[in-house]
Protein backbone atom coordinates (compact mmCIF):
# COMPACT_ATOMS: atom_id res chain seq x y z
CA UNK A 1 0.00 0.00 0.00
CA UNK A 2 2.58 2.66 1.16
CA UNK A 3 4.86 1.64 -1.62
CA UNK A 4 2.29 2.12 -4.32
CA UNK A 5 1.41 5.70 -3.14
CA UNK A 6 5.40 6.64 -3.10
CA UNK A 7 6.85 4.31 -5.50
CA UNK A 8 10.25 2.92 -4.40
CA UNK A 9 13.74 4.53 -6.16
CA UNK A 10 15.35 3.21 -8.72
CA UNK A 11 19.12 3.03 -8.60
CA UNK A 12 20.65 2.15 -12.02
CA UNK A 13 24.29 0.19 -11.13
CA UNK A 14 27.58 0.42 -12.98
CA UNK A 15 26.93 -2.79 -14.69
CA UNK A 16 23.26 -1.94 -15.77
CA UNK A 17 20.67 -3.56 -13.73
CA UNK A 18 18.54 -1.93 -11.97
CA UNK A 19 18.09 -2.10 -7.83
CA UNK A 20 14.62 -0.66 -6.15
CA UNK A 21 14.77 1.06 -2.73
CA UNK A 22 11.85 1.39 -0.60
CA UNK A 23 11.38 4.53 0.53
CA UNK A 24 11.54 5.00 4.28
CA UNK A 25 8.55 4.53 6.56
CA UNK A 26 9.71 6.85 9.37
CA UNK A 27 7.47 9.85 7.72
CA UNK A 28 4.32 8.67 8.34
CA UNK A 29 5.38 6.84 11.69
CA UNK A 30 6.76 10.02 12.81
CA UNK A 31 3.49 11.87 11.89
CA UNK A 32 1.04 9.12 13.58
CA UNK A 33 3.22 9.76 16.47
CA UNK A 34 3.11 13.58 15.91
CA UNK A 35 -0.99 13.57 15.95
CA UNK A 36 -1.42 11.21 19.42
CA UNK A 37 0.92 13.63 21.15
CA UNK A 38 -1.51 16.39 19.86
CA UNK A 39 -4.53 14.50 20.69
CA UNK A 40 -2.70 13.30 24.24
CA UNK A 41 -1.64 17.11 25.08
CA UNK A 42 -5.03 18.05 24.73
CA UNK A 43 -6.60 15.24 26.56
CA UNK A 44 -4.42 15.92 28.96
CA UNK A 45 -4.33 19.81 29.16
CA UNK A 46 -0.83 20.02 28.69
CA UNK A 47 0.52 23.49 29.43
CA UNK A 48 4.18 24.73 29.64
CA UNK A 49 3.01 27.70 30.46
CA UNK A 50 1.56 26.28 33.59
CA UNK A 51 4.56 24.06 34.03
CA UNK A 52 7.31 26.57 34.34
CA UNK A 53 5.23 29.13 36.07
CA UNK A 54 4.37 26.50 39.14
CA UNK A 55 7.54 24.08 38.69
CA UNK A 56 9.01 26.11 41.63
CA UNK A 57 6.79 24.16 43.78
CA UNK A 58 7.62 21.31 43.13
CA UNK A 59 11.08 22.25 44.02
CA UNK A 60 10.20 23.52 47.08
CA UNK A 61 8.99 20.37 48.26
CA UNK A 62 12.32 18.71 46.85
CA UNK A 63 13.60 21.51 49.27
CA UNK A 64 11.94 20.58 52.47
CA UNK A 65 12.43 16.73 52.03
CA UNK A 66 16.16 17.34 51.74
CA UNK A 67 16.27 18.79 54.82
CA UNK A 68 14.73 14.79 56.95
CA UNK A 69 13.05 14.68 59.92
CA UNK A 70 15.53 12.58 61.93
CA UNK A 71 13.15 12.50 65.36
CA UNK A 72 10.40 10.15 62.80
CA UNK A 73 12.85 7.43 62.17
CA UNK A 74 11.02 5.82 65.42
CA UNK A 75 7.31 5.60 63.35
CA UNK A 76 8.62 4.49 60.24
CA UNK A 77 10.74 1.74 61.75
CA UNK A 78 7.54 -1.00 62.59
CA UNK A 79 5.97 0.13 59.15
CA UNK A 80 9.24 -0.97 57.09
CA UNK A 81 9.36 -4.50 58.51
CA UNK A 82 5.98 -4.87 57.49
CA UNK A 83 6.68 -3.88 54.27
CA UNK A 84 9.58 -6.11 53.98
CA UNK A 85 7.36 -8.77 55.67
CA UNK A 86 4.76 -8.46 53.29
CA UNK A 87 6.57 -8.45 50.41
CA UNK A 88 9.11 -11.60 51.56
CA UNK A 89 6.16 -13.47 52.42
CA UNK A 90 4.59 -13.00 49.10
CA UNK A 91 7.75 -13.42 46.66
CA UNK A 92 8.30 -16.94 48.56
CA UNK A 93 5.05 -18.14 48.26
CA UNK A 94 4.15 -16.43 44.86
CA UNK A 95 7.23 -17.93 43.35
CA UNK A 96 6.74 -21.58 45.15
CA UNK A 97 3.38 -21.68 43.58
CA UNK A 98 5.06 -19.94 40.17
CA UNK A 99 6.60 -22.99 39.50
CA UNK A 100 3.55 -25.80 39.17
CA UNK A 101 1.76 -23.16 37.21
CA UNK A 102 4.37 -22.37 34.92
CA UNK A 103 5.02 -26.05 34.47
CA UNK A 104 1.03 -26.50 33.29
CA UNK A 105 1.38 -23.75 30.99
CA UNK A 106 4.50 -25.06 28.85
CA UNK A 107 3.03 -26.82 25.69
CA UNK A 108 5.92 -29.15 25.79
CA UNK A 109 5.40 -30.74 28.99
CA UNK A 110 1.81 -31.07 28.99
CA UNK A 111 0.30 -31.90 25.58
CA UNK A 112 -3.13 -31.39 26.42
CA UNK A 113 -3.82 -27.76 24.82
CA UNK A 114 -7.06 -26.87 27.10
CA UNK A 115 -4.76 -26.50 30.17
CA UNK A 116 -2.21 -24.84 28.46
CA UNK A 117 -4.21 -22.27 27.30
CA UNK A 118 -6.14 -21.92 30.38
CA UNK A 119 -2.95 -21.42 32.49
CA UNK A 120 -1.23 -19.09 29.89
CA UNK A 121 -4.67 -16.84 29.72
CA UNK A 122 -5.04 -16.67 33.60
CA UNK A 123 -1.10 -16.06 34.02
CA UNK A 124 -1.40 -13.53 31.30
CA UNK A 125 -4.94 -11.85 33.63
CA UNK A 126 -3.59 -11.91 36.48
CA UNK A 127 -0.18 -10.20 35.51
CA UNK A 128 -2.96 -7.19 33.67
CA UNK A 129 -3.93 -6.20 36.83
CA UNK A 130 -2.13 -3.59 38.54
CA UNK A 131 -0.63 -4.80 42.16
CA UNK A 132 -2.40 -1.32 43.38
CA UNK A 133 -6.42 -2.20 42.17
CA UNK A 134 -5.65 -5.97 43.83
CA UNK A 135 -4.54 -4.77 46.84
CA UNK A 136 -7.41 -2.66 46.82
CA UNK A 137 -9.72 -5.51 45.99
CA UNK A 138 -8.05 -7.78 48.76
CA UNK A 139 -8.46 -5.07 51.52
CA UNK A 140 -12.09 -5.49 51.04
CA UNK A 141 -11.75 -9.14 51.17
CA UNK A 142 -9.39 -9.53 54.11
CA UNK A 143 -9.15 -8.52 57.59
CA UNK A 144 -5.64 -7.52 58.47
CA UNK A 145 -4.20 -5.04 56.11
CA UNK A 146 -0.79 -6.71 55.65
CA UNK A 147 -2.47 -9.88 54.83
CA UNK A 148 -4.14 -7.79 51.42
CA UNK A 149 -0.52 -6.81 50.78
CA UNK A 150 0.77 -10.23 51.19
CA UNK A 151 -1.84 -11.27 48.82
CA UNK A 152 -1.29 -8.70 46.02
CA UNK A 153 1.90 -9.68 46.17
CA UNK A 154 1.43 -12.92 45.76
CA UNK A 155 -0.67 -12.80 42.65
CA UNK A 156 1.67 -10.69 41.03
CA UNK A 157 4.41 -13.24 41.77
CA UNK A 158 2.89 -15.82 40.12
CA UNK A 159 1.69 -14.28 37.06
CA UNK A 160 5.30 -12.61 36.40
CA UNK A 161 7.81 -15.61 37.34
CA UNK A 162 4.97 -17.92 35.98
CA UNK A 163 5.24 -16.19 32.85
CA UNK A 164 9.27 -15.94 32.92
CA UNK A 165 9.23 -19.66 33.46
CA UNK A 166 7.18 -20.77 31.03
CA UNK A 167 8.88 -19.50 28.55
CA UNK A 168 11.95 -20.47 29.94
CA UNK A 169 11.10 -24.12 30.13
CA UNK A 170 9.61 -24.41 26.78
CA UNK A 171 13.12 -23.49 25.30
CA UNK A 172 15.07 -25.59 27.09
CA UNK A 173 16.94 -28.55 25.23
CA UNK A 174 14.53 -31.63 25.28
CA UNK A 175 16.76 -33.87 24.49
CA UNK A 176 17.75 -34.80 27.56
CA UNK A 177 13.94 -35.12 28.57
CA UNK A 178 13.27 -37.56 25.45
CA UNK A 179 16.63 -39.58 26.47
CA UNK A 180 15.02 -40.30 29.97
CA UNK A 181 11.65 -41.00 28.94
CA UNK A 182 12.94 -43.53 26.15
CA UNK A 183 14.80 -45.77 29.09
CA UNK A 184 11.41 -45.79 31.12
CA UNK A 185 11.28 -43.04 33.93
CA UNK A 186 7.46 -41.37 33.87
CA UNK A 187 7.12 -37.67 32.98
CA UNK A 188 7.96 -36.47 36.72
CA UNK A 189 10.95 -38.13 36.97
CA UNK A 190 11.82 -37.05 33.72
CA UNK A 191 11.04 -33.23 34.82
CA UNK A 192 13.03 -33.76 37.64
CA UNK A 193 16.24 -34.87 36.17
CA UNK A 194 16.11 -33.40 33.02
CA UNK A 195 14.23 -29.54 33.16
CA UNK A 196 14.66 -28.67 36.28
CA UNK A 197 18.34 -28.95 36.35
CA UNK A 198 18.29 -26.54 33.10
CA UNK A 199 16.13 -23.88 34.58
CA UNK A 200 16.91 -23.87 38.38
CA UNK A 201 19.59 -20.84 38.02
CA UNK A 202 16.95 -19.09 36.38
CA UNK A 203 13.90 -19.39 38.08
CA UNK A 204 15.88 -18.28 41.22
CA UNK A 205 17.46 -15.55 39.94
CA UNK A 206 13.76 -14.05 38.01
CA UNK A 207 12.33 -14.33 41.88
CA UNK A 208 15.37 -12.64 43.07
CA UNK A 209 14.48 -10.02 40.84
CA UNK A 210 10.85 -10.03 41.50
CA UNK A 211 11.38 -9.45 45.16
CA UNK A 212 13.56 -6.57 44.70
CA UNK A 213 10.70 -5.16 42.75
CA UNK A 214 8.35 -6.35 44.86
CA UNK A 215 9.69 -4.31 48.14
CA UNK A 216 9.45 -0.74 45.59
CA UNK A 217 5.90 -1.84 45.05
CA UNK A 218 4.91 -2.90 48.29
CA UNK A 219 5.77 0.41 49.78
CA UNK A 220 3.20 2.06 48.02
CA UNK A 221 0.51 -0.65 48.71
CA UNK A 222 -0.40 1.02 52.04
CA UNK A 223 -1.90 3.97 50.61
CA UNK A 224 -5.25 1.60 49.42
CA UNK A 225 -4.91 0.72 52.94
CA UNK A 226 -2.87 -2.63 52.64
CA UNK A 227 -0.63 -2.19 55.46
CA UNK A 228 2.99 -0.99 55.27
CA UNK A 229 4.88 2.40 54.66
CA UNK A 230 2.29 3.42 52.21
CA UNK A 231 0.27 4.39 55.18
CA UNK A 232 2.54 6.93 56.67
CA UNK A 233 3.22 8.55 52.96
CA UNK A 234 -0.35 9.33 52.51
CA UNK A 235 -0.21 11.02 55.99
CA UNK A 236 2.41 13.13 55.82
CA UNK A 237 1.49 14.31 52.41
CA UNK A 238 -1.75 14.95 53.84
CA UNK A 239 -0.27 17.04 56.69
CA UNK A 240 2.30 18.75 54.58
CA UNK A 241 5.44 17.57 56.54
CA UNK A 242 7.65 17.08 53.82
CA UNK A 243 10.75 16.55 55.56
CA UNK A 244 8.95 14.05 57.44
CA UNK A 245 8.20 12.26 53.62
CA UNK A 246 11.94 12.78 53.10
CA UNK A 247 13.16 10.79 56.32
CA UNK A 248 10.69 8.12 55.12
CA UNK A 249 12.22 8.34 50.82
CA UNK A 250 15.44 7.89 52.48
CA UNK A 251 14.89 4.95 54.74
CA UNK A 252 13.29 3.82 51.37
CA UNK A 253 15.98 4.28 49.59
CA UNK A 254 18.67 2.78 51.76
CA UNK A 255 16.24 -0.86 51.81
CA UNK A 256 15.75 -0.92 48.25
CA UNK A 257 19.54 -0.11 47.73
CA UNK A 258 20.63 -3.09 50.15
CA UNK A 259 18.49 -5.18 48.75
CA UNK A 260 19.16 -4.81 45.28
CA UNK A 261 22.82 -5.12 45.75
CA UNK A 262 22.47 -8.41 48.10
CA UNK A 263 20.17 -9.94 45.47
CA UNK A 264 22.45 -8.83 42.24
CA UNK A 265 25.24 -10.16 44.19
CA UNK A 266 23.60 -13.67 44.51
CA UNK A 267 22.00 -13.23 41.00
CA UNK A 268 25.86 -12.65 39.52
CA UNK A 269 26.75 -15.97 41.30
CA UNK A 270 23.47 -17.70 39.94
CA UNK A 271 24.10 -16.83 36.55
CA UNK B 1 37.26 -45.87 39.96
CA UNK B 2 35.99 -44.82 36.27
CA UNK B 3 36.63 -41.38 35.03
CA UNK B 4 33.24 -40.24 35.73
CA UNK B 5 33.64 -41.04 39.59
CA UNK B 6 36.59 -39.25 39.30
CA UNK B 7 34.90 -36.15 37.88
CA UNK B 8 32.14 -36.40 40.49
CA UNK B 9 34.24 -36.14 43.66
CA UNK B 10 36.13 -33.38 41.97
CA UNK B 11 32.93 -31.62 41.86
CA UNK B 12 33.85 -28.55 44.55
CA UNK B 13 31.41 -29.31 47.92
CA UNK B 14 29.49 -25.54 49.25
CA UNK B 15 27.62 -27.55 51.33
CA UNK B 16 28.01 -25.24 54.26
CA UNK B 17 27.50 -22.11 51.78
CA UNK B 18 24.20 -23.35 50.47
CA UNK B 19 23.14 -24.70 53.64
CA UNK B 20 23.85 -21.24 55.65
CA UNK B 21 21.83 -19.34 53.14
CA UNK B 22 18.97 -21.50 53.17
CA UNK B 23 19.07 -21.41 56.88
CA UNK B 24 19.19 -17.19 56.71
CA UNK B 25 15.89 -17.20 54.15
CA UNK B 26 14.10 -19.87 56.11
CA UNK B 27 14.75 -17.60 59.60
CA UNK B 28 13.52 -14.85 57.57
CA UNK B 29 11.11 -16.66 55.83
CA UNK B 30 9.59 -17.79 59.82
CA UNK B 31 9.84 -13.81 60.63
CA UNK B 32 8.07 -12.66 57.55
CA UNK B 33 5.16 -15.49 58.28
CA UNK B 34 4.08 -13.24 62.02
CA UNK B 35 2.11 -10.50 60.38
CA UNK B 36 0.17 -12.78 57.99
CA UNK B 37 -3.22 -14.19 58.71
CA UNK B 38 -5.83 -15.46 56.25
CA UNK B 39 -8.64 -14.14 58.63
CA UNK B 40 -11.18 -12.52 56.20
CA UNK B 41 -13.15 -9.22 56.65
CA UNK B 42 -16.10 -9.84 58.26
CA UNK B 43 -18.81 -9.49 55.75
CA UNK B 44 -15.36 -10.48 53.00
CA UNK B 45 -16.56 -13.63 51.39
CA UNK B 46 -20.02 -11.70 49.88
CA UNK B 47 -17.48 -8.82 48.89
CA UNK B 48 -15.72 -11.22 46.85
CA UNK B 49 -18.82 -12.88 45.40
CA UNK B 50 -20.34 -9.45 44.77
CA UNK B 51 -16.37 -8.51 42.70
CA UNK B 52 -16.49 -11.79 40.71
CA UNK B 53 -20.75 -11.06 40.06
CA UNK B 54 -19.71 -7.17 38.73
CA UNK B 55 -17.23 -8.64 36.56
CA UNK B 56 -19.40 -11.51 34.85
CA UNK B 57 -22.46 -9.21 34.90
CA UNK B 58 -20.95 -5.41 34.14
CA UNK B 59 -22.33 -2.12 33.10
CA UNK B 60 -22.77 -2.13 29.51
CA UNK B 61 -24.00 1.02 29.32
CA UNK B 62 -20.92 2.59 30.99
CA UNK B 63 -18.61 0.31 29.31
CA UNK B 64 -19.50 1.30 25.84
CA UNK B 65 -20.65 5.37 26.76
CA UNK B 66 -18.88 7.22 24.58
CA UNK B 67 -19.25 10.63 26.46
CA UNK B 68 -16.26 12.03 28.79
CA UNK B 69 -17.65 9.80 31.24
CA UNK B 70 -17.74 6.61 29.73
CA UNK B 71 -15.23 4.14 30.02
CA UNK B 72 -13.79 4.75 26.61
CA UNK B 73 -12.96 8.20 27.69
CA UNK B 74 -11.31 7.19 30.98
CA UNK B 75 -8.92 4.47 28.65
CA UNK B 76 -7.99 6.82 26.01
CA UNK B 77 -7.32 9.49 29.23
CA UNK B 78 -5.72 6.92 30.42
CA UNK B 79 -3.77 6.28 27.17
CA UNK B 80 -3.05 9.72 26.72
CA UNK B 81 -1.38 10.58 29.91
CA UNK B 82 0.98 7.24 29.47
CA UNK B 83 1.79 8.26 25.86
CA UNK B 84 2.95 11.69 26.81
CA UNK B 85 4.61 11.02 29.88
CA UNK B 86 6.44 8.17 28.26
CA UNK B 87 7.87 10.97 25.47
CA UNK B 88 8.57 13.53 27.99
CA UNK B 89 10.63 11.38 30.14
CA UNK B 90 12.06 9.63 27.50
CA UNK B 91 13.61 13.18 26.30
CA UNK B 92 14.68 14.17 29.85
CA UNK B 93 16.28 10.62 29.86
CA UNK B 94 18.67 10.87 26.80
CA UNK B 95 21.11 13.58 28.89
CA UNK B 96 21.01 12.01 32.10
CA UNK B 97 21.93 8.85 30.27
CA UNK B 98 25.01 10.72 28.10
CA UNK B 99 26.27 12.01 31.23
CA UNK B 100 26.00 8.26 33.18
CA UNK B 101 27.71 6.78 30.58
CA UNK B 102 31.40 6.04 32.28
CA UNK B 103 32.90 5.65 28.88
CA UNK B 104 31.76 9.57 27.81
CA UNK B 105 32.43 11.70 31.23
CA UNK B 106 34.49 11.28 33.72
CA UNK B 107 34.15 8.81 36.29
CA UNK B 108 33.04 11.15 39.49
CA UNK B 109 30.81 13.07 37.47
CA UNK B 110 28.82 9.82 36.02
CA UNK B 111 29.08 8.27 39.81
CA UNK B 112 26.83 11.06 41.17
CA UNK B 113 24.80 10.93 38.19
CA UNK B 114 23.51 7.05 38.36
CA UNK B 115 23.28 8.15 42.42
CA UNK B 116 20.70 10.50 41.26
CA UNK B 117 19.25 8.01 38.93
CA UNK B 118 18.83 5.71 41.82
CA UNK B 119 16.99 8.28 44.40
CA UNK B 120 14.71 9.12 41.22
CA UNK B 121 13.65 5.52 40.38
CA UNK B 122 13.02 4.09 44.24
CA UNK B 123 10.90 7.51 45.13
CA UNK B 124 7.21 5.77 44.65
CA UNK B 125 5.53 7.00 41.31
CA UNK B 126 2.78 7.62 44.04
CA UNK B 127 4.83 9.97 45.77
CA UNK B 128 5.57 11.89 42.59
CA UNK B 129 2.22 11.90 42.13
CA UNK B 130 0.94 13.35 45.12
CA UNK B 131 4.08 15.90 44.61
CA UNK B 132 3.12 17.49 41.17
CA UNK B 133 -0.67 17.88 42.16
CA UNK B 134 0.66 20.51 44.61
CA UNK B 135 2.33 21.91 41.06
CA UNK B 136 -0.53 21.26 38.44
CA UNK B 137 -3.79 20.64 40.70
CA UNK B 138 -5.66 17.40 40.23
CA UNK B 139 -5.86 16.06 37.16
CA UNK B 140 -4.45 14.54 34.14
CA UNK B 141 -1.66 16.88 33.58
CA UNK B 142 -0.14 15.66 36.74
CA UNK B 143 -0.72 12.25 35.64
CA UNK B 144 1.85 13.13 32.50
CA UNK B 145 4.61 14.81 35.42
CA UNK B 146 4.20 12.00 36.92
CA UNK B 147 4.99 8.89 34.61
CA UNK B 148 7.70 11.28 32.72
CA UNK B 149 9.67 11.57 35.97
CA UNK B 150 9.19 8.08 36.99
CA UNK B 151 10.02 6.46 33.62
CA UNK B 152 13.74 8.47 33.79
CA UNK B 153 15.25 6.27 36.31
CA UNK B 154 14.69 2.89 34.14
CA UNK B 155 14.88 4.79 30.40
CA UNK B 156 18.18 6.43 31.78
CA UNK B 157 19.18 3.25 33.11
CA UNK B 158 18.77 1.10 29.70
CA UNK B 159 20.06 3.67 27.58
CA UNK B 160 23.34 3.70 29.60
CA UNK B 161 24.07 0.17 28.93
CA UNK B 162 23.27 0.94 25.07
CA UNK B 163 25.36 3.75 24.89
CA UNK B 164 28.63 2.06 27.48
CA UNK B 165 27.83 -0.98 24.55
CA UNK B 166 29.14 1.38 21.27
CA UNK B 167 30.87 0.38 18.74
CA UNK B 168 33.95 2.63 18.69
CA UNK B 169 35.54 0.90 15.52
CA UNK B 170 32.89 2.65 13.87
CA UNK B 171 34.11 6.17 14.54
CA UNK B 172 37.38 5.61 14.44
CA UNK B 173 37.45 4.57 10.64
CA UNK B 174 34.91 7.37 9.90
CA UNK B 175 37.81 9.45 11.34
CA UNK B 176 40.42 7.83 9.28
CA UNK B 177 38.38 8.27 5.97
CA UNK B 178 37.83 12.10 7.27
CA UNK B 179 34.28 12.60 8.41
CA UNK B 180 33.36 15.49 10.66
CA UNK B 181 32.44 15.20 13.42
CA UNK B 182 28.44 15.78 13.27
CA UNK B 183 28.77 13.16 10.02
CA UNK B 184 30.31 10.21 13.08
CA UNK B 185 27.32 11.10 15.00
CA UNK B 186 24.70 11.20 12.66
CA UNK B 187 26.23 7.98 10.63
CA UNK B 188 28.24 6.14 13.15
CA UNK B 189 26.26 6.91 16.01
CA UNK B 190 22.77 7.34 16.14
CA UNK B 191 22.10 4.24 13.70
CA UNK B 192 23.78 2.12 16.90
CA UNK B 193 21.28 3.79 19.65
CA UNK B 194 18.24 4.71 17.96
CA UNK B 195 16.61 1.25 17.75
CA UNK B 196 17.39 -0.16 21.37
CA UNK B 197 16.46 4.05 22.65
CA UNK B 198 12.83 3.03 20.80
CA UNK B 199 12.50 -0.90 21.69
CA UNK B 200 13.20 0.45 25.66
CA UNK B 201 10.96 3.31 24.88
CA UNK B 202 7.90 1.00 23.65
CA UNK B 203 8.70 -1.32 26.47
CA UNK B 204 8.41 1.71 29.19
CA UNK B 205 5.43 2.70 27.70
CA UNK B 206 3.95 -0.62 28.30
CA UNK B 207 4.55 -0.72 31.59
CA UNK B 208 3.48 3.14 32.06
CA UNK B 209 0.05 2.08 30.83
CA UNK B 210 -0.11 0.32 34.08
CA UNK B 211 1.06 2.92 35.90
CA UNK B 212 -0.81 5.41 34.74
CA UNK B 213 -4.08 3.45 35.50
CA UNK B 214 -3.55 3.29 39.37
CA UNK B 215 -2.40 6.95 39.40
CA UNK B 216 -5.99 8.36 39.09
CA UNK B 217 -5.93 6.58 42.61
CA UNK B 218 -4.21 10.11 44.02
CA UNK B 219 -6.30 11.69 41.46
CA UNK B 220 -3.98 12.71 38.92
CA UNK B 221 -6.25 11.80 36.13
CA UNK B 222 -7.06 8.72 34.18
CA UNK B 223 -8.91 5.46 35.13
CA UNK B 224 -7.96 5.37 38.61
CA UNK B 225 -10.13 7.51 40.33
CA UNK B 226 -13.54 6.21 38.71
CA UNK B 227 -12.43 2.63 40.09
CA UNK B 228 -11.72 4.10 43.61
CA UNK B 229 -15.21 5.58 43.66
CA UNK B 230 -16.85 2.83 42.06
CA UNK B 231 -15.40 0.85 45.00
CA UNK B 232 -16.20 2.76 47.86
CA UNK B 233 -20.03 3.18 46.60
CA UNK B 234 -19.91 -0.93 46.15
CA UNK B 235 -21.13 -0.54 42.48
CA UNK B 236 -19.57 -3.38 41.54
CA UNK B 237 -20.91 -3.69 38.06
CA UNK B 238 -19.19 -0.68 37.15
CA UNK B 239 -15.70 -1.78 39.02
CA UNK B 240 -16.06 -5.03 36.74
CA UNK B 241 -16.91 -2.78 33.44
CA UNK B 242 -13.93 -0.63 34.82
CA UNK B 243 -11.60 -3.94 34.95
CA UNK B 244 -12.80 -5.11 32.09
CA UNK B 245 -11.74 -2.39 29.95
CA UNK B 246 -8.18 -1.69 31.85
CA UNK B 247 -7.24 -5.36 31.34
CA UNK B 248 -8.30 -5.40 27.46
CA UNK B 249 -6.48 -2.64 26.57
CA UNK B 250 -3.52 -3.48 28.09
CA UNK B 251 -3.55 -6.81 26.73
CA UNK B 252 -3.68 -5.07 22.97
CA UNK B 253 -0.88 -2.90 24.16
CA UNK B 254 1.46 -5.61 25.10
CA UNK B 255 0.66 -7.52 21.98
CA UNK B 256 1.29 -4.71 19.54
CA UNK B 257 4.12 -3.80 22.16
CA UNK B 258 6.02 -7.23 21.74
CA UNK B 259 5.38 -7.33 18.22
CA UNK B 260 6.92 -3.95 17.30
CA UNK B 261 9.81 -4.63 19.28
CA UNK B 262 11.09 -7.61 18.18
CA UNK B 263 10.78 -6.32 14.79
CA UNK B 264 12.92 -3.64 16.09
CA UNK B 265 15.55 -5.84 16.95
CA UNK B 266 15.07 -8.43 14.48
CA UNK B 267 15.78 -5.36 11.82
Amino acid sequence: MYDKIFPPKKIELSNGRVVLEKRSRTPLILLIVMIAVYYSAQVTGFSFEVLFKRISEFFIIIKEMLKPNWGYIDGIWPELMSTLKMSLFGSVAGALIALPAALLASANIIKNRVIVAVCKTVLSLLRTMPTLVTALIATYVFDLPATAGTVAIFLFTISYVGKLMYEAIENVDMGAFEAMESIGMTRIEAFRYAIIPQILPGYLSTSLFCFEGNVRYAAILGYVGAGGIGKLINETIGWRDYSSLGMIVLMLVITVYTIETISEHFRKKLI
Amino acid sequence: MTTIEKQLLQAPRNHRYVLTVVAIVVILLAWSVTEFSLKLDSNGMKIASNIVGGLLNPDLDFLFNLSDKGVIYLLWETFAIALLGTIVGAILAVPLAFLAASNIVPKPISWIIRLLLIFIRTVPALVYGLMFIRVTGPGPFAGVLTIGITSIGMLAKLYVDAIEELDVKVLESMTSIGCTTFEKIRYGIIPQLASIFLSVMIYRFDMNMREAAILGLVGAGGIGAPLIFAMQGYKWEQVGSILIGLVILILIIEFISNKLRSKLVNG
